[in-house]
């Protein structure tokens, strides 16, 4: 950007609101998330079978561990079963 | 006038497990991420919500591969923009081409953002109470009345200060103070 008018100024702060309440306090919370999830990783890099039972539907994994599939976890926790 | 930690110093105690280093950084990007979602892309807030969440958990998840710990400004722009193209893939035989090209002005938004990003880092390095006064006015969409209130200042002169805060961000932005 090269030029500092009033009005541009003004302008491109109105781009950046806010995400909904909530969405950056989950994303600020994702290392908890992340432990929490551990025992469920651990579990699924020694059971190929329980893996595949994660992989193929996360959301119910979760509940079946009795974890709230919120889109942050439910994001950790595919992003972690990709990493190993 | 504040001085704001630089992306690279926050990255670097990102890495070495700093939480609060991390709660920065989220804070740092997350209306950056948001708005790639749901300007660029136009993603609805449902999948808005499942990418914003992804770029975090992946941002957080692979920080030790970054190449140059300043390169994570465009690092999470790509990122960001990988995965809204892949949710608008899902279902679709569109090309990321054809795709960016249907969202419409993609680049031109980026860019847009871009420059947002650097004026939003303007008014963290002016800090408080400029800071505030203009992220409720203008990011927030906050009336006079309700910063008035919230800050404790006369309706009446928010206007002023908005005026004043905006000279003052001016003045920063062109190296001015």
């Amino acid at each position: 950007m090269t030029g500092y008018d009033i009005e541009r100024i003004a302008e491109l702060l109105r781009l950046l609101t806010p995400p909904p309440e909530g969405w950056t306090r989950a994303a600020q919370e994702l290392p908890q998330a992340r432990a929490e999830l551990a025992s469920i990783v651990a579990r699924a890099e020694e059971d190929a079978a329980f893996r595949a039972k994660v992989v193929a539907d996360l959301e119910a994994a979760l509940e079946a561990e009795g974890i709230d599939p919120t889109p942050s976890v439910v994001a950790v926790l595919r992003v972690r079963l990709e990493a190993d | 006038m504040a001085v704001p930690v630089s992306d690279a110093e926050l990255v670097q105690r990102c890495r070495a497990g700093d939480e609060s280093a991390w709660h920065e950084l989220v804070e740092r990007f997350s209306r950056y991420v948001y708005a790639i979602c749901v300007q660029a892309f136009r993603l609805s807030p449902h999948d808005a919500e499942d990418v914003f969440q992804e770029v975090f958990a992946r941002v957080y998840e692979h920080l030790g591969r970054l190449r140059s710990d300043d390169a994570i400004r465009p690092w999470i722009a790509q990122l960001t923009r990988r995965l809204c193209i892949d949710r608008l893939r899902g279902g679709s035989r569109e090309s990321p081409a054809e795709l960016e090209e249907e969202a419409g002005g993609v680049d031109e938004t980026l860019a847009a953002l871009d420059d947002a990003l650097t004026v939003r880092a303007g008014l963290d390095a002016v800090g408080d109470p400029c800071r505030e006064i203009l992220d409720r006015f203008f990011c927030r969409d906050e009336s006079y009345r309700v910063i008035g209130e919230a800050l404790e200042l006369p309706a009446g002169t928010i206007a002023s200060r908005i005026s004043r805060c905006l000279a003052k961000l001016r003045a920063h932005l062109e190296g001015r103070s």
